[in-house]
């Protein structure tokens, strides 16, 4: 009971610092004239986040409806061995700049909303894939070798011990994955592909606090939203038998 | 049961064969105990039984069947698989996790919930208490209970334990080892039996096969590994004091007097120290009219008694069961200091008086490398 208290107030704590910080942001916007901005516009606002969502959404649905299988693919049979390397890769490949990806694909694909989502599909793809094949190596080989010594075959292994002990892991990279989309679906107003980028670039160009906040802050909120709800999906779906303790699970 | 002919594996990696030429055969209901030294083979060849690892040269036939023949995740379906970390997983519930092979076969959800906690109450956890829990809220000792009843859920006939109880703490493990060999009394399985713990082996095994480097070295009951162990090899695996070690095996009827002097509570006194003069005995024991043991009287105590013995009759609280080993026994005589120990049933009907005497000759029956026998035991437990 006493951490229980100790843990409230803590996050009492927090709330009142949350408030008052958001008291002092709101005050300092209202001084560079964003709502003024939002107030006078709130369609074309309205109209932009929805574009921004749609970018972010199918972008992230394709990522993930992609990056899940070949995650998967590349823990099977003897890509296996190989799975380090891939895995180093990876991680190479995300240092690229998000701003280099959209550049990158425009040069093929050229303008329009198409390309902007192909760019946000490939730059999410990266810690889909990767969280994906770590899970997938950091299952217990224990807990494996029961699953197949009890008669489970390589599918029901992946679905019934594999991917619900991996789904932490997983889970992580699609959260990052998305709250990191949301950000660089903003850029996809440089390719023509719209979305809240639109005001954020264009109150840069003429160099209107108010314009620029009116796309920052809806995207800002998007993110951590999105964060949130991931964070309630983990919640939903991860087997309350798994505590994460930032070691592989073990049998016992 | 299990037979293996000449069964052999060679990995790709390595020359020498890990297990080489293995013929055996485990009999129905039998537990057969794989025992070695580390990387003698023992698991792999107990692995090659439900085709985790695949054979080389040799077949394995299960109940007559060869295994080759079999589709591997059937096979596996069919024989209980235990391992020394356990390998629950941990994030079902204990009746998931023993639920696992049932829902492989399909059995409808009320046939396996029934399942699951008879099979709870057997390994003795309360259904109502485990069913719902995870692994990890699960001691050891209780994740190791919820593994042997994973590794029984459908009732295999065959079972395969991999140091089921390597994990468990010396005490827990005497009590899980003692638990489960009540339950394979009742369910009598045929299983192949991983250790490299010698007391397990003997403890367990009804056969103890013993490897080194792959080979198969001696085939044999635990009795006559102690007593007549093939070569060097097995002697010093076995160890120097393998003669104690007999004494886990040789139970207090197979060393006791049966039969002893005794008279009865209401013989008159004077009569029975007569007798007691007669024979030049200084103690005897007392039972009633149905051989229930009532105590002891010395010769001194009744020597001018004109009653009863019942009067004089002192009590015995110090007795061994039949069917105790004659290392607790012997234990039991060592801490109290004593020389003798009165053998008597549950109901507390006097059995037989065991001896330091009837006790050194039945170790040094069929062991002593020293020479000099104090006698012969037989079966029954009488000098001849």
């Amino acid at each position: 009971m006493k951490t229980n208290a100790s843990r409230s107030s803590v996050s009492y704590g927090w709330t009142m610092a949350g408030m008052m910080s958001a008291f002092a942001v709101g005050a300092y916007f209202e001084h560079l004239g964003f709502f003024k901005f939002a107030l006078k516009n709130p369609d074309e606002i309205w109209k932009l986040f929805l574009e921004h969502i749609h970018l972010v959404l199918v972008s992230s649905a394709i990522s993930i409806s992609i990056g899940l299988p070949l995650g998967i693919l590349l823990t099977r049979g003897f890509i296996r061995r190989y799975r380090d390397w891939i895995l180093n890769l990876l991680g190479i490949c995300q240092t690229v700049p998000s701003l280099a990806v959209i550049a990158i694909s425009m040069t093929y694909i050229g303008i329009g909303r198409k390309t902007a989502i192909f760019a946000l599909v490939i730059y999410g793809l990266l810690p889909i894939i990767r969280n994906c094949v770590a899970g997938l190596a950091g299952v217990d080989p224990v807990i494996l070798d029961a699953g197949r010594g009890m008669g489970m075959n390589p599918r029901q292994l992946l679905f019934r011990v594999e991917l619900p002990n991996a789904l932490y892991v997983i889970l992580a990279g699609i959260r990052t994955s998305t709250v990191i989309n949301v950000g660089t679906a903003a850029m996809s107003f440089l390719v023509g592909g719209g979305g809240l980028g639109d005001l954020i670039f264009s109150g840069i160009a003429m160099v209107d606090a108010g314009y620029m906040l009116a796309g920052a802050v809806p995207t800002a909120a998007l993110a951590i939203f999105m964060n949130w709800f991931f964070g309630k999906v983990e919640h939903w779906v991860i087997s309350p038998g798994l505590v994460y303790t930032g070691a592989p699970a073990t049998g016992r | 049961m299990i037979r293996l002919e000449k069964v052999t594996k060679i990995y790709p990696s390595g020359s020498a064969p890990a297990v080489n030429g293995v013929d055996m055969e485990v009999p129905q209901g039998e537990i057969c105990v794989v025992i070695g030294p580390s990387g003698c083979g023992k698991t792999t060849l107990m692995r090659m039984i439900n085709r985790l690892i695949s054979i080389t040269t040799g077949s394995i036939f299960i109940e007559g069947n060869n295994i080759l023949g079999m589709d591997p995740i059937e096979l596996r379906r069919s024989i209980g698989y235990a391992i020394q970390q356990i390998g629950l997983f941990p994030h079902m519930t204990v009746h998931d996790n023993i639920a696992t092979v049932p829902r492989l076969l399909k059995w409808e959800s009320q046939r396996i919930r029934r399942r699951v906690d008879d099979l709870l109450e057997l390994v003795q956890l309360d259904p109502a208490i485990f069913r719902n829990r995870y692994p990890r809220e699960l001691s050891g000792g209780q994740a190791q209970r919820v593994g042997v009843a994973r590794a029984m859920a459908v009732d295999p006939p065959v079972m395969l334990m991999d140091e089921p109880f390597g994990a468990i703490d010396p005490i827990n493990r005497e009590g899980l080892q003692d638990e489960f060999l009540k339950i394979q009394s009742q369910v009598r399985k045929t299983i192949v039996f991983v250790t490299h713990d010698i007391h397990e082996a003997i403890k367990m095994g009804d056969r103890i096969a013993l490897l080194d480097a792959g080979s198969l070295v001696q085939y044999a009951t635990p009795e006559e590994l102690l007593t007549a162990p093939k070569n060097q090899f097995v002697k010093d695996f076995v160890g120097a004091d393998r003669a104690l070690k007999r004494l886990d095996l040789l139970k207090v009827q197979d060393a006791m007097l049966v039969n002893p002097v005794h008279c009865n509570n209401t013989d008159p006194a004077s009569e029975v120290a007569g007798r007691m003069q007669e024979k030049g005995l200084n103690y005897l024991l007392v039972c009633d009219a149905d051989d229930h043991l009532k105590g002891y009287v010395t010769l001194r105590d009744i020597f001018d008694h004109t009653g009863k013995i019942s009067d004089r009759v002192k009590p015995m609280t110090l007795t061994v069961r039949p069917n105790q080993n004659l290392k607790d026994a012997l234990s039991k005589m060592l801490t109290y200091d004593i020389g003798i120990v009165v053998a008597v049933d549950d109901a507390g009907r006097l059995k037989g008086v065991l001896n330091t005497m009837t006790l050194a000759s039945v170790i040094g029956q069929t062991y002593d490398e020293q020479g000099g026998r104090w006698g012969k035991v037989s079966a029954g437990g009488k000098i001849l």
